[in-house]
């Protein structure tokens, strides 16, 4: 029915917090087309994490998902363990804030980044390393052979994230669903990742589901937003309309937030 | 104009690191050689990325860290910064300059409730009595705009922006003349920034309290402060006025790192790794 990649649905979600069930995500719709971009906004606590997690259903064993998630077809919530795990292997990568807290401290960078070819798809170890290296200077590292060596302690939290979001596009993924990713980077360092997320998506015609509490960020790099508050959406709307036509107080709220703070409009042209 | 309250000069610290390949330690610059001026009821803000020392100056300056060298003068007064100081002089020294830190989920005790934790900065800052400590507490929970219900409350119950007015107010409890913010706001949502901000603008303009600001955001710079410089590598690299170092950066790197910031209509662009 659906024509959208990814089609989320009356989508909830309760956690288990001691005895009780606690809604998080109370009813949400939004959608994802291909090659598109789109931004979960929202501050702490607004459950724009916890939906992209749903769509892979990588959450706590306890919880309870309703509505539904519709990934090219495939109703995600419904789909068995096996075709999930197929799904999570090649056609949905995800990438997190903190890559330290998801990158194995002990395997090298060679490692992470072959392992999943290797295991699911059986690709040999050679042709895997050629991969890596190739997916390594597409986000920008050059000195590919050596990174392949180190340790991810050796890395700095940019060339870390860097390698996460290299090791998303091993597979070729059709959808990425990234999560704050440049959150614990330094501005320099963030606006580098974010350009080599936008040419990447670009060139591949890859959909991503960014999610940010940086409404600005969001603006630049998607073509629509969907504005998040406690579990609900409040506003769904094209990036170039935030500015201008964010009907519901909460999103004008979190645009004047941080207005007045502005900075010139640059002469960009001057720095190289 | 207004007059100095803080200089600092030749601000270096050292850290010993090991060598990567080769054994053995080598010496690392995480300051070298910073100076800057606070003025008497100024906001003075120190801008950097991760690494680039902004807050290993401020830990000198509050004795979390030995300098390797520099000097100090605040208020008047040599402020000795290499050796270890005496708890005595740790109190003097902490009833003038006080400081909040980045997380507030860390900085506060969890096992004692946000009230006595004002309390506790006023028995060891003040001489007064207990009940006018009492009046005191409220006084400082109206300052920071927190219901004084709060203050029988435990830290994890209060939200992070709740919290981070605990500490402001805890610090304001020594009756500091200069209050250094370490990356104070950086944590919290947006909405909660722009309050926390806004109590603190109030805190300056009602006890004429100095500001020095450490912080990676400029735009939040720009809205609260008066002077920046800007550090890179443990260097200046530019100083001056906010408006004038953010409207017109002389600096490469400064302009890099205004260039960096998203905003209505900016866009991320690749440089050479």
């Amino acid at each position: 029915m659906s024509e959208h990649l990814l089609d989320v649905s009356g989508l909830t979600l309760d956690l288990k917090v001691g005895r009780d069930y606690k809604p998080i995500i109370l009813g949400t719709s939004w959608w994802v087309d291909r090659g598109e971009a789109l931004a979960l906004v929202g501050e702490s606590g607004s459950g724009k994490s916890l939906s992209a997690r749903s769509v892979i259903r990588l959450l706590p064993p306890t919880a309870r998902l309703g509505g539904d998630v519709v990934f090219d077809g495939v109703s995600m919530l419904s789909v068995p363990p096996a075709q999930l795990r197929a799904i999570r292997a090649s056609r949905i990568a995800m990438i997190f804030q903190d890559p330290r807290a998801y990158i194995n401290p002990i395997h090298t960078v060679a490692d992470f980044l072959c392992e999943g070819l290797v295991r699911t798809r059986g690709v040999s170890r050679s042709d895997a390393r050629r991969l890596a290296v190739d997916r390594l200077h597409d986000v920008g590292i050059r000195d590919a052979d050596r990174r392949l060596q180190q340790l991810p302690h050796e890395l700095s939290g940019g060339l870390l994230q860097r390698v996460m979001i290299a090791a998303a596009l091993m597979a070729e993924p059709t959808l990425l669903l990234a999560d704050e990713p440049t959150t614990a980077l330094d501005v320099t360092t963030q606006e580098e990742v974010m350009a080599i997320l936008d040419d990447l998506r670009t060139e591949r015609g890859l959909a991503m589901v960014f999610i940010t509490h940086d409404l600005d960020l969001a603006t630049a790099v998607c073509d629509r937003l969907v504005v998040m508050q406690a579990g609900r959406v409040v506003e769904t709307l094209g990036a170039a309309e935030i500015y201008t036509a964010a009907r519901d107080a909460y999103t004008r709220s979190l645009v004047e937030a941080r207005a007045g703070f502005d900075l010139p409009d640059t002469n960009r042209e001057g720095v190289r | 104009m207004s007059d100095v309250i803080l200089s600092a000069e030749g601000l270096v610290k050292a850290f010993s690191v090991k060598r990567l390949g080769a054994g053995g330690r080598e010496s690392f610059l995480a300051v070298d050689t910073v100076g800057f001026t606070l003025h008497r009821g100024g906001a003075l803000a120190i801008v950097g990325e991760s690494g680039s020392g902004k807050s290993t100056c401020a830990r000198m300056i509050v004795g979390l860290e030995r300098a390797t060298a520099g000097t100090l003068v605040v208020e008047g007064r040599d402020w000795n910064m290499t050796r270890r100081l005496s708890t005595a002089e740790r109190r003097r020294r902490g009833g003038v300059v006080q400081m909040v830190f980045q997380d507030p989920y860390q900085s506060l005790d969890p096992r004692q409730r946000a009230g006595d934790c004002i309390d506790e900065a006023l028995r060891l800052h003040t001489a007064l009595s207990p009940v006018a400590r009492r009046a005191r507490v409220a006084e400082l929970f109206g300052q920071v705009r927190l219901d004084p219900g709060i203050g029988q409350a435990y830290p994890k119950t209060l939200s992070g922006g709740q919290r981070q007015r605990v500490a402001i107010a805890r610090a304001l409890a020594a009756e500091p003349r200069i209050l250094i913010l370490d990356e104070a706001v950086s944590a919290l949502d947006v909405s909660i920034q722009r309050d926390v901000l806004a109590v603190l603008s109030g805190i300056r303009a009602d006890t004429g309290v100095s500001f020095l600001f450490i912080s990676h955001d400029l735009p939040v710079v720009r809205s609260l402060c008066d002077d920046v410089v800007v550090l890179r590598n443990g260097t200046v690299v530019e100083a001056g006025r906010v408006q004038a170092v953010l409207d017109d950066p002389q600096n490469d790197y400064t302009r890099r790192l205004i260039d960096s910031v998203p905003r209505r209509g900016w866009k991320p662009r690749r440089r050479a790794a």
